[in-house]
């Protein structure tokens, strides 16, 4: 039995169908998603890896609070979340770093005007293997690793091994901020950038995993993500000052010299629901999550 | 389909149906045509500023660091080159070794058993593949004495084995497609099985086997996910040597899928991932012609059999 060509055809054209409605389908959706003030539409929350954890956290803890506000959340990276703002695709951007001048003025061409709202402090823990014998190093040496101007353990106290650099892909906000703030010292005119030879990983689990498993790695990430299988490097700001251990104290006292604010962007003045989350993650609850995930919470007036 | 094909006398030669299946089969035909012409000219307009904004010195620079203006894609296409070419190196003579003794040695029940495995091999997700180099194969290339083991070796071992079902199945199907009649008359002028398979079989496959291997590499140059995961991603050009393949390298996949989600649409960075797109697609096209030049196009066509 060979089906007829009528019948071949009724397939074909039922089919063509369905492929059409999907693609409806798809469109209706997205303008659900960009109809504002709906009582049923999730707050859309993108961006820095650093924060998705908290964001994860504030977001199920807020949902029971609100359980009519449904919250998103998705990483990527501080630079992919405000792309999607600069794009209007998202409400919420995290981002562990401040937004650049030019990201700004490509969000004002698309017509949106950012507004920061800073929702946490990080300190950023340098990290080695627990093998490894070095223990502490000054800002000055750490740049001059990450540039590949020291090139061996040896140079800084350790065994006589090349150093295996680790750090985190450039869309990561924690990755410019250790840019400017350690690589080039928070001196604008300084060009350094990190050595070509330095291993880009695409998440934080990349590189506490490679930090693991190689004696002669170093590597940086929020001081929420170490584990106990990587040890902390102690960091001096400069040779004349004590060498500090990164910690939520030491973080918040300012002792603690690579720490930054973590913070979320949205697009204008926030209103409604978003305005609400917000104030709630700045507020008393939202910053004891921030302490019990090993971040560093705002200070509170 | 053979009761449609001729009409009975009398009846109207082509009915309305037949001419809406003939279009719709046309059509399909005609679509991958169409859409690889679409692709290349949205590659062709996101990514020509990549071109005409950069100086080609600066574009085959040593240095990739997008975020602050360095455009150098040398050491991209250093990494995909390293990556390939150990793939190319382990999967080609395993696959087509092992596609010899699917179709020529092993006794019909094995054959029966191992190409559905192989076909299933080819199903895994390469990012399945690509966390199992991470947490498995990564460790061993380290312990090997490597001072990393996320190397362009350890991409190259995913990707060839990822590469592997393609070959041997192609393969198989063009020593499959060589006529039993070869092998009859070689075996009854007194040749053995070897001489048979490397003097008459193999050569008759030829242009099959350029194929498969085409395909493979097809298949290396584009993955992306397994070899973001284990190659390390450093933009960095290893010194010349055998040693380049133990060292980390940045491929132009694993550039693009870990830094389209970062930029801003229609900055340069954004034009430039569409120009690193838009070599690959070149290299391909490139790969593809000179697979078709390296077969004859009638070479081709005279010794490929019913399945190829």
């Amino acid at each position: 039995m060979t089906p007829s060509p009528r019948y071949m055809a009724l397939l074909m054209l039922a089919l063509l169908l369905m492929l059409a409605s999907g693609a409806a389908c798809v469109r209706s959706t997205d303008s659900v998603d960009s109809a504002s003030g709906a009582s049923q539409r999730a707050i859309q929350n993108k961006g820095s890896d650093t924060l998705v954890n908290l964001a994860l956290a504030w977001a199920e803890a807020y949902r029971e609070l609100r359980p009519d506000v449904a919250i998103a959340v998705t990483g990527g990276g501080s630079g992919t979340g405000i792309a999607a703002l600069i794009n209007g695709t998202v409400d919420i951007a995290n981002a562990s770093r401040e937004m650049k001048d030019d990201e700004v003025e490509q969000a004002r061409a698309n017509g949106i005007e950012p507004v920061e709202h800073l929702v946490a402090i990080d300190a950023l823990a340098v990290i080695v293997n627990p093998a490894n014998p070095v223990n502490q190093l000054t800002i000055d040496q750490i740049a001059d690793i990450y540039t590949a101007r020291i090139t061996n353990w040896k140079e800084v106290g350790g065994d006589d091994a090349p150093i295996i650099l680790v750090s985190r892909e450039t869309n990561s906000g924690t990755h410019v901020y250790f840019l400017e703030e350690v690589v080039r010292q928070g001196d604008s005119g300084n060009s350094d950038i990190f050595a070509p030879q330095t291993l880009l990983m695409p998440s934080s689990v990349g590189i506490t995993s490679e930090i693991q498993r190689n004696p002669y790695a170093i590597g940086y990430d929020g001081l929420g993500y170490v584990t106990e299988h990587e040890k902390l490097i102690a960091v001096a700001q400069d040779a004349g000052s004590p060498f500090v251990l990164p910690s939520v104290q030491s973080g918040s006292d300012g002792s603690y010299p690579i720490a930054r604010g973590l913070y979320m962007y949205t697009a204008g003045e926030p209103t409604g629901s978003i305005a609400d989350f917000i104030a709630w993650i700045v507020g008393p609850a939202g910053q004891q999550i921030v302490a019990d995930l090993g971040f560093v919470p705002l200070p509170q007036e | 389909m053979t009761t449609v094909q001729s009409p009975p006398p009398g009846a109207p030669s082509r009915r309305p149906g037949e001419i809406v299946i003939e279009a719709l089969i046309v059509l399909a035909g005609a679509s991958t045509v169409i859409i690889v012409a679409l692709i290349f000219i949205f590659l062709l307009r996101e990514g020509i500023n990549t071109f005409l904004d950069i100086p080609l010195r600066q574009l085959f620079g040593q240095r990739w660091y997008p975020i602050e203006g360095y455009y150098g894609l040398l050491p991209l296409l250093v990494g995909t080159a390293l990556v390939t070419v150990g793939a190319v190196i382990i999967a080609v003579p395993l696959g087509i070794v092992a596609a010899i003794y699917l179709g020529e040695i092993a006794p019909t029940w094995l054959r029966e058993i191992l190409k559905p495995l192989i076909e299933i091999l080819a199903g895994i997700p390469s990012i399945v593949l690509g966390f199992l180099g991470w947490v498995a194969l990564a460790p061993i290339i380290q312990n090997l004495g490597a001072p990393t083991g996320l190397t362009a070796f350890t991409g190259s071992l995913l990707l060839a084995y990822m590469s592997l079902p393609t070959i041997i199945s192609i393969s198989e199907d063009a020593l499959y497609a060589v006529p039993k009649e070869y092998r009859d008359g070689s075996l009854a002028i007194g040749a053995t099985q070897w001489q048979t398979i490397w003097r008459v079989v193999l050569p008759a496959a030829r242009s099959g086997l350029v194929i498969a291997v085409m395909l493979g590499i097809g298949r290396v140059i584009g993955e992306t996910m397994a070899v973001l995961l284990v190659t390390g991603n450093a933009a960095n050009i290893p010194a010349f040597g055998p040693g380049m393949f133990f060292s980390p390298v940045r491929t132009m996949t694993a550039t693009i899928a870990a830094e389209m989600g970062e930029v801003a649409q229609g900055s340069l960075h954004y034009n430039v991932l569409f120009g690193i797109g838009l070599i690959l697609f070149l290299i391909t096209f490139t790969v593809n012609w000179l697979a078709a030049r390296l077969v004859g196009v009638n070479g081709a066509r005279r010794s490929r059999g019913g399945l190829l």
